[in-house]
């Protein structure tokens, strides 16, 4: 059987190979196989697309079109058990535009196995949380006479984040140089100023910053959301930080993600990130029911990626590489092109669409590619 | 001339070489000096050396230009100049003349770094060039000539350096005492090549003298041409006017000095010529207020005409204009084929195809040529081989016709089977721009069949579409091969047939399939209706069932499984199948008909070609409306009745939903409701009441779906998928439902209520756009101005979507428009670089494509 395929390995797709071997019929014939495999071979070339094709232009008209049936809002009835995120028209203009600064950055955490069926799953959840001091207070009294501050701790919620008071301390001891913090015999903090002629001033200043102070979890993480997505349970974030998150030892690193494009280029390189621009993109389609085929995707986040840095498609980004000063004055600021083409003498070769457009001449894609070479008499 | 004696384009621009003109380029390109700003003379003929001096070109008929000797139209104009009397700075170079004399020595002109340092940064700041771009490299001089610390002393001559500052627009201040044009200019004679290609010049296209202007081109008189009014007065073009401000300027300044004018007046000159000069170039510099006509209305110059969408690049290079085309309001018509369309014989008559006459086809122009123009199939003009243009009258006609011989082009009218473009705005893919064959018909709208409004996204409540003829053999057969519409059939999108049955086609062909039976003889009569004329395949029974009398339109040899969306699964009908030809069972619906659904019509499209493709969707459509035609067919207000006891329940219904959510904001109130996990207290109400409201909107349309009359024909239409669906019927029969705004209920309004007659902080379903009545009882006051809001909020949507993702259509074209399968498959852009090494990962055409797949299991199933 194996000997059958083996003269298509490389000819097609793996993937049609496969389809082939498991929709065949039981016992069928070897001569019946390498008919089939014929077929196949010939629909699969006959289906390739052809030199010259357009494909990128294709590949704009084929999500340009659809834009505009795209909703700018989206309003979920049911959506108990989901984040309100950045879906529709601006997700797709922020992923294809590269923006630095996302509007809704969200992590997708997968977790190891008897995490994923639900054990601890609230607890990890919690922990995940960036918690700040504030949500630990009981109380926060300043004695006046003595310039001290003393701090109640919930203890409850101490204990629901697995920490201690001594370890608040010392969080806080590190990150306020200048003040003491000491634990005193009935759990509170008593907090000193370590200089020589304390200000009430002072400690009334540490009284509003010490409420911000990160304590635990991951910062960045601002939302956790536990959702049962299929078989498993998953936490969904609002905010990210991967990199800490991928150091945390119940997780499934293999399959946690953010929507970050920049955070993934920079953990796992551009490949990685023309990967996310795929899915990101599928997912805002998917969400609004519009059917674009893969390979227009790809095609754009290749584009948007084959420098080996994630690039905009705007005229800071893909436009800003085009050969053609034409071509890119053709698109935005066309006197600031045209000038620094003087400057530096460029010279226009006329190897794109748009300039032939612009200079009555065929253009060379498609039908204008091909020259055609006759004997003179 | 005639078609082949035509110039051909025998020659290609190969490249395009940018940079700045010298003065001496100036001179030598200049066909003529411009010295007096007067524009023509007592007679109104061009004044030698003025404005409008016919060495520059010609604009008015019966004038030769004096430089290449055409006449209008033919000469395409000719560049002068004026010597400036004293030097101007070239406004758009501001920028890079300050950064060159901050950056270079003011007595010996060397860059300010010395020459070891040069050499080991020059590489860094070829990377900045290259990816930055010019501004950011000159920046990154600067820095390195900043962090030298030796600021003050070129490296070169020692020379002591000093601060220079602009003060926009134009001006340089050295150590706050201004530095004239002359002395800017003479230190940037000084710099050397060497030291511009550190700045990333090119010393081969850029002097930086150059950017200070002390000769300026004249452009030529075609390309401002003036207007003559009703009244016989000539109106000049902006730029004209602006050319005269800055000739008269120079020529006042020319004669004060020569006259030995106090300095603060030729100062004062010399601003205004640099005032003039800039404006000429940039009327929308921040710094400077406009210059304007005497209307008040600023002068649109150099730049203001390149850039932007109305700017010669993007409106007049990158966009064209086109004869020999139409433009009117469309209709459908369902009797014409797909690929054609209707043509108004008034259009008709008016757009023509030039034919060549050969000895073969002599007779049959002449024939056109006999009609002569007011008669439909004639023509109207006729052109002899050496190009002369002769219309067809009822004088000329003996004539012409008597002339008429091979060699000869006659412009005949539009006849049918003529191959023409038909377009609908905006062209969003490549089927808004479709070939279709001319079909020429009475009345006065271009015609479609109703099947192709989908890819042109057109429909008929005032939708407008454009016409064009292609004029030369090879427009016609590139339009024939590659666009006509049986070629576009299946979306490059997603794989599957755009083109399909909608509206009556669907419900009528639905209605046949599901249980209609009909006597032989009315079947026949049927088929008949829509052109068929083979009866062989319609059993010989009394009684036909509908899927026999659809089998006919199928090929013999064709297989199919499929699903249908009318059915439930349990029904034999859900199942579709067709064997050898035959439906055996099935409903035919939107499903398998509908565009961009099913694999019905790909799988023929695959099977019998395109042309027959379009022929058995034809074919299909007709069987649909004439169905509906002769059984008659009304969608009615009585369809939406229920019955009392549905509507107890339904009430019954609403009131527990009321009552629930009551319940909820009690609990909410009371501080016992439980909030969910990362949100708050308010937040989850919220979400627990749109939730509870959105299931009692969904049971109530269930119970209209159970109770409504399952035999009716709106029931038949939301079935089949021919239009509307469940929810519609629902909304009219039982209860509009919640309306949402900005992602959740309503909420703004008046202070904290939406609406005055309900009380502040009112949670409850009604005071927060929930619309209890249906569209049939009709709505009360509170309800329909809820309804209204949300009504609005969706125009503002659509208003600002529109253009936003136009914007970014724009874009993506722009940025991938290069991108194309080379001889070797894989994927580059225009400069060669690789993309793609095969194109979507395995070189698959979506086009050719089912649905962005290969479908082996068809082919196997073929073989086997």
């Amino acid at each position: 059987m194996a000997d059958l395929f083996r003269p298509y390995r490389g000819k097609m797709p793996e993937k049609i190979l496969e389809d082939i071997k498991e929709n065949l019929p039981p016992k069928c014939s070897t001569a019946k196989v390498k008919k089939i495999l014929g077929a196949v071979y010939q629909e699969y070339n006959r289906s390739l697309s052809q030199p010259g094709e357009s494909v990128g232009l294709v590949g704009a008209e084929s999500i340009g079109e659809p834009g505009t049936q795209m909703t700018l809002n989206t309003f979920h009835f049911a959506g108990v058990s989901e984040l309100n995120v950045t879906t529709g028209l601006p997700r797709l203009i922020e992923i294809l535009d590269g923006r630095k600064n996302i509007n809704t950055k969200m992590m997708e955490i997968y977790l190891k196995k008897p995490y994923s069926k639900g054990k601890d799953l609230k607890k990890i959840a919690e922990r995940m949380k960036e918690t700040k001091l504030e949500v630990f207070l009981d109380e926060i009294s300043i004695n006046i006479a003595n310039l001290q501050m003393i701090i109640l701790l919930n203890k409850k919620k101490l204990k629901n984040a697995d920490l201690k008071e001594d370890k608040v301390a010392k969080i806080l001891a590190k990150s306020f140089k200048g003040f003491k913090f000491k634990l005193q015999k009935d759990e509170s903090l008593l907090v000193t100023s370590s200089s020589k002629d304390p200000a009430l001033n002072e400690i009334y200043k540490l009284k509003e910053k010490i409420k911000g102070t990160f304590i635990s979890g991951i910062k960045g993480v601002t939302q956790v959301l536990p959702i049962k997505g299929g078989e498993e349970y998953i936490i969904v974030t609002a905010g990210t930080n991967l990199k800490e998150m991928l150091k945390q030892e119940y997780i499934d690193i293999t399959r946690t993600v953010s929507n970050d494009l920049f955070e993934i280029q920079a953990l796992f390189g551009v490949e990685a990130a023309r990967q996310v621009i795929i899915n990101e993109v599928l997912k805002v389609l998917d969400a609004q029911g519009i059917n674009i085929d893969i390979r227009h995707i790809m095609l754009v986040a290749d584009a948007m990626s084959m420098s080996g840095k994630v690039m905009g498609i705007n005229r800071y980004g893909i436009v800003k590489e085009k050969p053609s000063v034409l071509a890119r004055a053709s698109f935005e600021t066309p006197i600031k092109h045209i000038i620094n083409a003087a400057l530096t003498g460029e010279v226009d070769y006329l190897n794109s669409v748009i300039e032939n457009v612009m200079m009555n001449q065929l253009v060379p894609v498609g039908t204008g590619l091909p020259g055609l070479v006759t004997k003179v008499k | 001339m005639t078609l082949d004696e035509q110039p051909t384009i025998s020659r290609k621009i190969q490249s395009i070489i940018f940079g700045i003109m010298g003065p001496k380029f100036i001179k030598e390109m200049a066909s003529a000096k411009v010295v007096t700003p007067e524009l023509y003379d007592k007679e109104g003929y061009p004044v030698d050396g003025g404005l409008m001096d016919v060495r520059l070109g010609v604009i008015d008929p019966g004038l030769k230009c004096k430089t290449c000797g055409s006449k209008l139209k033919e000469c395409i104009g000719h560049f002068g100049y004026i010597e400036l009397a004293r030097p101007i700075i070239h406004i758009k170079f501001v920028k890079e003349i300050l950064d060159l004399l901050r950056s270079t020595c003011r007595d010996c002109g060397r860059i300010l770094i010395p020459q070891d340092k040069i050499d080991k940064h020059i590489g860094t700041l070829e990377v900045i060039g290259e990816e930055l771009g010019l501004a950011d490299r000159r920046k990154k001089v600067a820095e390195i000539i900043a962090g030298l610390r030796t600021i003050n002393k070129c490296p070169h001559c020692k020379e002591k350096q000093l601060k220079i500052r602009l003060e926009k627009p134009t001006t340089f201040l050295e150590d706050e005492k201004r530095l004239s044009p002359i002395e800017i200019r003479t230190r940037l004679e000084r710099v050397p090549d060497e030291d511009l290609e550190v700045f990333g010049m090119n010393s081969k296209a850029v002097r930086p003298e150059w950017m200070v202007l002390t000769v300026m081109p004249i452009p030529p008189v075609t390309m401002r041409p003036s207007i003559t009014l009703e009244s016989g007065e000539r109106s000049e073009d902006d730029l004209t006017h602006k050319l005269g401000d800055i000739v008269r300027i120079n020529q006042r300044l020319f004669e004060n000095i020569n006259a030995g004018a106090p300095e603060i007046i030729i100062e004062d000159l010399w601003d205004l010529s640099q005032y003039h000069i800039t404006t000429f170039f940039d009327n929308e510099v921040a710094q400077l207020p406009p210059a304007r006509h005497r209307s008040g209305e600023p002068l649109k110059t150099i730049t203001a005409r390149i850039k932007s969408k109305e700017g010669r690049i993007r409106h007049n290079l990158a966009g064209k204009r086109t004869n020999f085309s139409a433009r009117t309001v469309i209709s459908p018509d369902p009797k014409l084929n797909i690929n054609e369309v209707g043509v108004p014989l008034v259009i008709a008559m008016k757009l023509t195809l030039p034919e060549k006459v050969t000895e073969w086809n002599i007779k049959f122009l002449k024939k056109f040529v006999e009609k002569g123009s007011d008669v439909h199939p004639g023509a109207n003009y006729i052109i002899r081989p050496d190009g002369k243009r002769k219309k067809i009258t009822d004088e000329t006609k003996e004539q012409l016709l008597e002339e008429l011989q091979p060699g000869f082009i006659v412009e005949r009218h539009l006849c049918n089977g003529d191959i023409s473009l038909f377009n609908r705005q905006p062209s969003l893919h490549r089927m808004s721009m479709m070939c279709h064959r001319v079909k020429v018909l009475p009345g006065l709208t271009l015609r479609l069949n109703p099947a192709v409004c989908a890819p042109y996204n057109a429909d008929f409540d005032g939708d407008e579409m454009n016409l064009h003829i292609p004029q030369t053999e090879e427009a016609r057969s590139e339009a024939e091969i590659l666009m006509e519409v049986q070629t576009q059939l299946i979306s490059p999108r997603y794989g599957l047939s755009i083109i399909g049955c909608n509206q009556d086609a669907i419900s009528g062909n639905y209605l046949l399939t599901r249980k209609m039976e009909l006597p032989r003889e009315e079947a026949v009569d049927l088929l008949a209706s829509i052109g068929v004329t083979n009866f062989s395949k319609l059993p010989h029974k009394k009684v036909v069932s509908g899927k026999e009398i659809f089998s006919v339109l199928i090929p013999d040899d064709f297989n199919f499984d499929g699903v249908s969306r009318s059915v439930t699964s349990n029904n034999p009908d859900y199942i579709v199948k067709i064997r050898k030809g035959k439906l055996l069972s099935g409903v035919m619906d939107k499903s398998n008909l509908g565009e961009g659904s099913g694999l019905l019509l790909r799988n023929i499209h695959k099977q019998y070609g395109k042309d027959e493709m379009v022929g058995i969707l034809g074919r299909i459509y007709r069987l649909g409306n004439e169905v509906l035609f002769k059984y008659g067919f009304t969608t009615k207000l009585s369809d939406t009745d229920m019955s009392s006891e549905a509507r107890a329940q339904i009430e019954i219904m609403i009131n527990e939903a009321y009552a629930d959510v009551d319940k909820m904001i009690e609990e909410y109130h009371d501080g016992i409701l439980e909030p969910l996990p990362g949100r708050s207290l308010a937040e989850t109400l919220e979400l627990r009441i749109l939730e509870r409201l959105n299931k009692v909107r969904n049971d109530t349309g269930q119970v209209v779906a159970d109770t409504a009359n399952q035999e009716s024909d709106t029931m038949a239409m939301i079935r089949s998928g021919a239009r509307g669906n469940l929810i519609n019927l629902a909304q009219i029969a039982a209860c509009v439902g919640q309306q949402a705004l900005r992602g959740g209920r309503i909420d703004k309004g008046f202070s904290r209520r939406t609406l005055s007659c309900f009380r502040k902080d009112d949670l409850r379903p009604e005071a927060r756009g929930f619309i209890k009545s249906g569209f049939k009882k009709g709505l009360r006051p509170h309800e329909m101005f809820f309804m209204a809001m949300t009504g609005r909020d969706s125009l503002m949507d659509t208003a600002l979507r529109t253009p936003k993702s136009g914007y970014l259509y724009r874009r993506l074209a722009n940025a991938l428009q290069d991108l194309k399968v080379e001889y070797d498959f894989t994927v580059r852009d225009a400069s060669g670089k690789i993309v793609q090494f095969n194109y979507g990962e395995d070189g698959v055409d979506v086009s050719r494509s089912e649905g962005g797949k290969i479908n082996v299991k068809n082919i196997i199933k073929s073989v086997v």
